[in-house]
């Protein structure tokens, strides 16, 4: 099951790159491979025990025995909501450059299938060394889907982007060597956690950087911006999930001594990505840039709530981390298709799309309500308990949070009557059409999963770190829980 | 009457055929007609190279035990026998790519000289005597000397071979005169009783060993370029025929490589104190000259030399450690390297045949797209040099970087992965100019020699290979190391 998630949109995408298709049948290939790894991750949910905290379809190979290095792959609940995430916005992505008709389309859906499978096996390792391979899988695709499908100054956003991306993982790669061999396994099962703040930091470098937490972010609004636009989904999307994934895993799980050593350091980095994507996705004048630095913020909010180390700021970041991922996807697909049809993405040109667009302002206005948390929303859900995880470090985080939180209704409400209210832009023409029924199939059913997850937030919440005393038996060394919180 | 050895014919036979096949080729050049010389001489020379590969693949499987044979001037044990396997394969895949080079003149002379060097570099594999280690390092570098220059064709060719001949020459020197040192201070040539000989009269710091280990390891280190001995590589590599510095960059390194582990190991453990530090130090400085000097270099097999000076660096970091994990780790890291060695050069090689000059970077703009097989080759080395995950350059550079922390040198290892790091640009330089580029040059230039000039079958055939040892070194990691354990098990870490 696990691997077969890997090893669907691989095959998928070694097949589209060695046989001799047409455009047709390589269109056909890979959304059917997308929607056949939907359904697969469906049997897996049906399959899995939500109620247990441990690890679940466990498939291990041998690879080199003699450094105890294998592949192995296996689920824990909250990698399983994150794998779920990212095989539904990958899918939304991929139909989105079906109907923009992506040019070379062998090597861009192959590249798209092989960037879902790297994403997924980052979710899914539990060997350290496997984990750094499908982490710098990830990079590869990427290279190519924004440096030779992105817009005119791709070529400097990729080699910032690959220049940032590489120095951190290369000190996690020695991270991981010293790590590996101090433990005498690679596996990150029976690993028995470590207490050097050293080997913390070179994973930190990686994932800081990935993520991106503030003031490693230099890479991310020209990768954003120049990215294709679904590119641009999955990167903000899917991609920085990983980072955040690797905060969780490695960073709290394997490494609590110096996580809480660190943690109102990271804590103060978070709250000021927060503050700072927030305030500057408020003056961008593009969509692209306001959803680039809203992203920043809303990564440090989710760092935020992995190092409040406290399980509901964990279970809040868990949620919120498919949150994001679901309306960086929506959200980014819509400023694509705006583009499309306005020819820009400037805010000053565009305006007054909502007059004869009802489908387009109806799902633009759901995105960006849910964006901006509002009551009711999951993303309320989850900033909520990030918030009361964080309280538990002192009030004053809470503080930042919240203040942030209005900054983000902010830009959110500035990106929705730019384009759709005030006076109609320069760029909009009456040709401009509404969406349409392509369109609406790969962004209705990410608005649905949110609208979903808004009704029963607890499907995430109550279900990533198992129940009762399951709940918390891999936390409880960080978290210092008393025994009466593990009935 | 002098008493002959008794020879152990099995033992030689991986030379054996590729010094018949030379012979054999070299006939080529006055009995076969001009016109069937070529491709008679380059099937011989492939039949030779996969013989060798075979008969090598015999020795290891027929020598669990490890044993000196012919009075102790060769080894008939597993680590030679792997390091034969490479060197054939890579001497196969180089006749692949030799064999649509232009050159009408000396076609026949040239395989037989690759088949030779061939041989001398498998002798070389297996000496363990002062005087067989030295007579193979002159047979083989001579036979080079001549292939550097025998493309009458290339303008820097006779630079190219001057060159080589005299640093190479001088490399041969020292380590002659070391090893003159090191059999005047224990009174013996044969690598185990030198060792055992230091071991019993406590010679280790006796100044004759201590220069001539030294100047040993610094002839050596011409052979492998490491740096500061590097610098005739990126002109040599430049003016010889594309597909000899393919092969170069992989053999001539693999082979001075395993030489010398055997050496370090066999004879001067109880010098270790000293050369590890010394090996130490010339990896960081093999790591970053190479690196360094690469970022400013606009001929791409200009950057595949100075890569391969970095690469030596990583695999001295290996053989620096002084563990048995350093020195599989060692013999693993070759089989990728080699492969993506003479891949990259054999691309290399496609785009000057089609040029009909020497290949800048930008050359290869948008060639991803024109030559999809070639283009994705390409990028699959870049990558695996890079020590990219899902080639055997990663996993090679993971088992070195192990073997160094192993050893007590984190510096060591951050120094690797910066380097990494560094290497990256170049690598990725080349890889951009492949797919980010339009095949329309940066100035404006279209794409010379465009349309589809005639198939190179062959070297098509060889960058596949090339790419299924790079990409499968990576998956079937186990039993290749399972080899190079067994491999490393003959000597004596």
């Amino acid at each position: 099951m696990t691997s077969a998630l890997i090893l669907l949109p691989l095959g998928a995408a070694l097949a589209i790159w060695l046989a001799p298709l047409d455009r047709l049948a390589v269109v056909g290939l890979a959304l059917a491979a997308a929607v056949a790894e939907i359904a697969l991750w469906i049997a897996t949910v049906i399959r899995f025990d939500l109620d247990k905290s441990s690890i679940q379809f466990s498939q291990q190979a041998s690879w080199f025995k003699d450094l105890h290095v294998s592949f192995h792959v296996g689920l824990y609940s909250y990698s399983l909501w994150l794998v779920g995430m990212t095989v539904i916005v990958m899918a939304a992505a991929i139909a989105y450059a079906v109907w923009a008709g992506r040019e070379r389309p062998r090597a861009y859906f192959g590249l798209m299938l092989f960037l879902m499978a790297a994403v997924v096996a980052v979710f899914e390792a539990q060997d350290l060394l496997l984990f750094y391979v499908a982490w710098e899988a990830m990079l590869i695709p990427l290279y190519f889907l924004v440096g030779v499908w992105g817009g005119p100054g791709r070529a400097a956003a990729t080699y910032k982007f690959v220049v940032y991306t590489i120095a951190g993982s290369l000190l996690m790669l020695a991270a991981i060597v010293v790590y590996g061999v101090q433990q005498g396994t690679f596996d990150m099962t029976l690993t028995k956690g470590s207490g050097s703040m050293w080997l913390f930091l070179g994973f930190a470098a990686a994932f800081a950087i990935k993520a991106p937490l503030f003031p490693f972010h230099g890479w991310l609004p020209q990768a954003y911006r120049e990215s294709p636009p679904e590119v641009a989904a999955v990167l903000s999307g899917v991609v920085s999930k990983t980072a955040a994934y690797g905060f969780l895993r490695l960073g709290v799980i394997e490494f609590g001594g110096p996580s809480q050593d660190v943690r109102n350091v990271v804590l103060a980095l978070a709250a000021a990505g927060l503050v700072y994507g927030s305030l500057v996705a408020f003056r961008q004048p593009d969509l692209r840039g306001i959803l680039a630095y809203s992203s920043l913020a809303q990564m440090g909010l989710i760092v935020m709530g992995i190092y409040a180390i406290d399980l509901g700021g964990l279970n809040g970041a868990v949620l919120q981390m498919v949150n994001h991922g679901l309306i960086s996807g929506v959200m980014f697909l819509l400023a694509g298709i705006v583009e499309r049809r306005a020819g820009t993405g400037d805010v000053a040109r565009l305006g007054g799309m909502a007059r004869g667009r009802p489908i387009l302002a109806t799902t633009l206005l759901v995105g960006g309500m849910i964006a901006l948390a509002v009551p009711g929303s999951t993303t309320f859900a989850g900033e909520f308990l990030i918030l009361a995880g964080v309280f538990s470090s002192g009030w004053g985080w809470t503080a930042v949070g919240a203040v942030a939180i209005v900054l983000a209704a902010m830009y959110a409400l500035r990106l929705i009557s730019a384009v759709l209210h005030d006076r109609k832009g320069e760029a909009v023409t009456d040709s401009a059409r509404d969406l349409r029924l392509p369109e609406l199939a790969f962004v209705l059913p990410l608005l649905a999963c949110l609208i979903a997850l808004s009704v029963w937030p607890a499907a995430i919440t109550s279900h990533s770190f198992g129940k009762g005393s399951e709940r918390c038996r891999p936390l409880a060394n960080v978290l210092k829980l008393t025994p009466g919180d593990c009935p | 009457m002098i008493q002959t050895p008794h020879v152990d014919w099995f033992a030689l036979s991986p030379s054996l055929a590729l010094l018949g096949v030379a012979a054999i080729a070299l006939l080529a050049a006055v009995l076969v007609p001009a016109g069937r010389r070529k491709a008679f001489s380059a099937t011989v020379t492939f039949v030779g190279f996969v013989g060798a590969f075979v008969a090598a693949a015999l020795v290891y499987g027929l020598s669990p035990d490890a044993a000196t044979v012919i009075s102790g001037s060769l080894a008939r044990d597993r680590w030679g026998a792997l390091a034969q396997i490479i060197l054939a394969g890579a001497g196969a895949l180089a006749v692949l790519t030799s064999y649509g080079e232009k050159t009408k003149e000396h076609v026949a002379e040239y395989y037989a000289l690759l088949a030779a060097a061939g041989a001398g570099m498998l002798f070389l594999a297996q000496a363990s005597n002062l005087m067989t280690i030295f007579l193979a390092l002159e047979w083989f570098s001579l036979c080079l000397y001549v292939l550097c220059a025998i493309d009458i064709e290339r303008k820097s060719r006779l630079e190219a071979g001057m060159k080589y001949l005299i640093t190479g020459s001088f490399g041969s020197a020292f380590l002659l005169f070391g090893s003159a040192l090191i059999y005047g201070a224990t009174g013996t040539l044969r690598l185990d009783l030198i060792g055992r000989a230091i071991a019993e009269r406590g010679l280790s710091d006796d100044p004759l060993i201590v220069t001539g280990l030294a100047m040993m390891l610094v002839g050596l280190a011409f052979k492998a370029s490491l740096a500061p001995f590097h610098q005739w590589t990126p002109d040599v590599y430049q003016g010889s025929p594309t597909p000899i510095a393919g092969f170069m960059s992989a053999a001539t390194k693999a082979v001075a490589f395993v030489l010398m582990i055997r050496v370090l190991q066999t004879s001067f453990q109880e010098d270790a104190h000293l050369w590890t530090v010394l090996l130490a130090v010339l990896s960081v400085a093999s790591l970053v000259i190479g690196n360094l000097a690469a970022l400013v270099q606009k001929d791409v097999k200009r950057i595949l030399a100075y890569s391969s000076v970095s690469h030596a660096g990583f695999m001295l970091m290996a053989v620096a450690a002084n563990n048995a994990i350093g020195g599989r780790a060692v013999l693993y890291y070759l089989i990728p390297y080699a492969a993506m060695s003479i891949g990259a050069f054999a691309v290399v090689a496609a785009r000057e045949r089609e040029l009909g000059r020497d290949v800048s970077v930008e050359d290869l703009a948008g060639y991803g797209w024109e030559r999809p097989v070639l283009g994705v080759g390409m990028w699959i080395f870049m990558l695996g040099f890079a020590g990219f995950p899902l080639t055997g350059g990663f996993i090679g550079k993971f088992y070195a970087f192990t073997a160094a922390y192993r050893h007590g040198w984190i510096w060591l290892v951050i120094v690797g992965a910066v380097a990494t790091a560094v290497s990256l640009y170049y690598y990725l330089g080349i890889v951009r100019q492949l797919f980010l580029r339009s095949p329309v040059g940066a100035a404006g230039r279209p794409l010379e020699a465009g349309g589809s000039p005639p198939r190179d079958a062959l070297l098509q055939i060889a960058v596949l290979a090339c790419i299924a040892v790079t990409v499968g070194s990576f998956f079937g990691v186990q039993p290749l190391i399972d080899l190079a354990r067994n491999a490393a098990g003959s000597l004596p870490f």
